[in-house]
Parts: C-alpha cells; structure tokens; sequence
C-alpha cells in the first residue's frame, strides 16, 4: 500500500488524476474501520488532511462553503446559526471523538444512506463541489449526487472539495430514530428546511431508501397548500406525512423493519413540520 | 514507511510502519506506550482515545501517516512524573476504576472536559464520556470522579 501525503489541493488532483485507484481519507471514521477489518485493502491511501483549506468554511455568494475536511465539532461550534440543520445532525453522529475526526466531506464520500448529513443537505438545497485535474470543477446538487448504496456521482478521479449550503432563510430541524441518543447509526432520520421568502418546504429522508432522497409530493403538497401568514391547517401535517412515508423505500435490516421506517418517517415528517411551523409563526409575531 | 511524531513532548520515530497501520498499533506495538487500549478497533468504545494536535479522536481510527509530524499526548504523558493528574487520582479515590481496560480513554476524555469546562454539570460529563464504553463500574463512579477532579482541579 502507498501513502500519498499531497500539502496542496492541485497536488491532490494530481493524485488522484495519475491514481484512480486511491482511497481519499480525512478522518478516516469510514476508512480505517474498514482497514481495521480488512473490508478493504487499497492499493494507496490519499491523505487529505495536510491540505488546511479543506479545513476552512466561508460565507461567498449568498452562500456557506464549507471545506470538505471540516468536522462535525466545528459545524456545531460555528454554524449552528446559518446552517441549523446540518448543525443538529453533526450532534447526532457517533461521540465527541468521531466529531473531532470525521466530516461531512467524509460522509458524502462515503455516501451511506444512513450518513446523516445528507437529509439536511438536501432539505437546504446544497450543492457538492467536486473537481478533477483533466476535467475542472463540476457542481452537483445533493439531490443528484447520491446514486446507490454507498455510490455517488463522483468520477473515480475527483475529489470533493467543498460543500455549498444556502444559509437557513427559516426554521430547519433533523431527527432521528436510534436505539441511543448517542454512537446510533440512524434507524431511519429526516429533516425539513423551511423557505418562506420562496414560499417553500425542502425535505431529506435519511436511513430509508437506497439513498437520502427528498420527498418531492410532499414538498408539492405544502408548496401548494401552506398558508404562510396563518397557524397550520390541522389535516396539512398528516398528509405531509403520509406523502413523507410514501417516499420512503426502505428494507427490513438489524437496525429495523422496512415498516417500522416507513411509519416513523411518517411521524418525524408530521412532527418536525409542526416544530418548524410553530418556530416560523413565532418569528413572525415577533 | 517510517513516521516521526511528537508523543508527551518527545519526538519518535517509528520504522516500517504499514501505510494502513492505525496511530493506536504504532503506539502500542512500536512505541512501547501500551497505555491507550485496542478494544475494537471501530471507534465504538472510546478506550484508544488520544490527544491528537490538543483534540481528543479515536487513535485506532487515525492512520499512522496521518500523525506525521503532529503532537501526541496519551494517558502516559498527563501525570507530571510521580504526581498523577487530578483526573488520575480521583479515578483511583472514587473506584472509578475496575478491571481498568476502559480507564486510559476515560481519563483522557475527562481531562479534556474539565480543560474546557470547569465545572461541568452532569448532563454534560455524561455527553463527554457518551463515546466510552465501560463494562464494570455501571459508571456511576466514574461520574463520582470527574465531580471529585473538577472540584479539585478549580481549588488549584
Ligand atoms: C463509532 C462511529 C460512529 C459513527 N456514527 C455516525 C453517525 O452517527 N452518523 C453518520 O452519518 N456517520 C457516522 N459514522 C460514520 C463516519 O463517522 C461519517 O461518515 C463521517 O462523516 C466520515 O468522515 P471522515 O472524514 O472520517 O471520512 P473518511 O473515513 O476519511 O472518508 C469516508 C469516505 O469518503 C471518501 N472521502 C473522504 N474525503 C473525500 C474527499 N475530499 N473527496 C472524495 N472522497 C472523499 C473516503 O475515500 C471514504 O470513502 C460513524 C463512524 C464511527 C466509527
Ligand atoms: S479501540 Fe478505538 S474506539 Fe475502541
Ligand atoms: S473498569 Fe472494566 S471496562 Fe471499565
């Protein structure tokens, strides 16, 4: 095995281009399990931690990016304000030490269904921003990002870069089912973005399908029915839970059942929409 | 390859280290520094915690390559010679400690609370340690100790 150590980011493309084969690693909370248990023996090791912008976020552009190395502690520490919904799910993951480590970079990476970034990201409307030597800089929204189990559009010689997160315009919230509030890989999770300039409602199922996804009718549904300036319509949550738990496809596994995800999505849609709500009409009574 | 790191304020080298070797088996086995324990190699149980660069990460997760030139700081290097630190002494006073294999991670945790958080309350002692598994003490001595360090710790 080969250890490339590149200290700047056209040294790691240039990695990457000349070996495809590579495995990127940043916090290695992904990788090295997998190393520990001989799950995987990559020919090279791409470490990517000696490149300090990746550790780096910036407001640019109406946008937060956010340097693909940056853990989840920082995320919670320093960007709870524009992005509070990824900021509730980097609380969530494993335990102080994993957050130290591991990032979100390393979680689109690794692109797990149950990873739990990826629900805020979608209901925030993110883009990815993946880049390769011979072809550029390519954006690719969240929401067309996530192919598969465990496989993204990244190229065999791209990296990703960084993360653009739109900051939050209204309340955001992500919740999650797991047998402990702490070190629980997601039952099932989800997470809801209100838009109100755009008159609008982002969703992301975690945990329930072959990839994060969004929930597209029940965004539809609420595009079409909300009320901005009034309390909700009592019905609205459960039909927007309904369609949540419609969107959902998940399969029976050790952590549960494919019904019990399915009914659960049901309910954290119904609830979390009603948190959001009440946050939104308290804003504006303010 | 070879990795060269500072560990407790010394610097060491260590040779023919595998490119997937974990910081924790350099430590371990290379090292001779067998105070932070390999329990399950996937970040699950916390007793591997090391300070890596001031931050406290699972070193069973870290690749070896990736510590090169950083600062390393285990449970070997908080006692300052004979003089345990606070967090050592109240996890002995307290029987905070059993068959031992969870302690070295506790204490480093702990030490890194209570260098952010005086005096913690519960709710937060117990978020810090939520990363570190202990299968005999039940944990209620272990909550014992870090009340007892932190008390100690501010009357310094
Ligand atoms: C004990 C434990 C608990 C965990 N709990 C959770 C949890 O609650 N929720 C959760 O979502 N995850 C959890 N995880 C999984 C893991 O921590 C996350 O997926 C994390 O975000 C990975 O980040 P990393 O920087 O450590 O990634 P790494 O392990 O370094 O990399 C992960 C993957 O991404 C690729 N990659 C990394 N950086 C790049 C890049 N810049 N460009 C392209 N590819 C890249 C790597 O090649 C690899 O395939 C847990 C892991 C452990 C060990
Ligand atoms: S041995 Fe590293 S966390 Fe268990
Ligand atoms: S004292 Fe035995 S595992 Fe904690």
């Amino acid at each position: 095995m080969d250890f490339l150590r590149p200290t700047t980011w056209q040294e790691a493309l240039a990695a990457k281009a000349d070996r495809p084969e590579a495995v990127p690693i940043q916090g290695g909370t992904d990788v090295m399990v997998e190393i520990n248990f001989d799950v995987r023996r990559p020919p090279a090791l791409l470490d990517l931690t000696r490149i300090a912008e990746l550790r780096e976020w910036s407001m640019a552009g109406g946008h937060c990016r956010l340097g693909a190395g940056v853990p989840y502690a920082a995320v919670i520490e320093h960007l709870g304000g524009p992005l509070p919904g990824l900021a509730q799910a980097a609380r969530t993951v494993g335990s102080p030490q994993i957050r130290n480590r591991g990032s979100v970079g390393g979680n689109l990476g690794a692109a797990s269904p149950a990873g739990d970034s990826h629900p805020p990201l979608l209901a925030a409307g993110a883009v990815v921003e993946a880049e390769s030597r011979d072809r550029g800089v390519r954006m690719i929204p969240a929401a067309e990002f996530y192919l598969g189990a465990k496989r993204s559009a990244l190229e065999p010689d791209e990296l990703i870069r960084a993360v653009h997160v739109p900051p939050a315009t209204g309340p955001q919230y992500f919740s999650k089912v797991g047998t402990r509030n702490a070190m629980v890989i997601a039952v099932c999770s989800f997470a809801i973005a209100l838009h109100p300039r755009e008159r609008r409602v982002g969703t992301g199922l975690g945990s329930a399908a072959p990839t994060p996804r969004r929930a597209y009718e029940a965004e539809e549904l609420l595009a079409a029915e909300l009320d901005w300036e009034a309390p909700l319509d009592p019905a609205l949550p459960a039909r927007f839970g309904e369609l949540c738990a419609r969107a959902a496809a998940p399969i029976d596994d050790v952590r549960g059942t494919a019904a019990y995800r399915v009914h659960a999505i049901g309910v954290m849609a119904r609830r979390t929409l009603t948190w959001a709500w009440n946050d939104h009409l308290e804003k504006r009574a303010a | 390859m070879r990795v060269t790191f500072t560990v407790n304020g010394r610097e060491e080298s260590a040779q023919n280290v595998w490119e997937g070797e974990s910081l924790l088996y350099v430590l371990r086995e290379r090292l001779g520094l067998p105070g932070s324990k390999n329990a399950c190699e996937q970040g699950e149980c916390g007793s591997c915690t090391v300070y890596l660069d001031g931050v406290p990460v699972c070193s069973c997760l870290v690749a070896a390559g990736q510590a090169e030139g950083r600062q390393v700081r285990t449970v070997e290097g908080l006692a300052e010679g004979d003089r345990l630190d606070p967090v050592q002494e109240a996890f002995v006073e307290c029987g905070a400690v059993q068959c031992g294999f969870c302690t070295p991670g506790l204490v480093v945790q702990a030490h890194d609370l209570l260098s952010r958080v005086a005096r913690p309350s519960d709710a937060e002692i117990r978020e810090a340690l939520a990363g570190n598994l202990c299968r005999c003490t039940g944990y209620e001595k272990i909550l014992d100790a870090v009340r007892l360090a932190a008390t100690r710790k501010a009357a310094r």
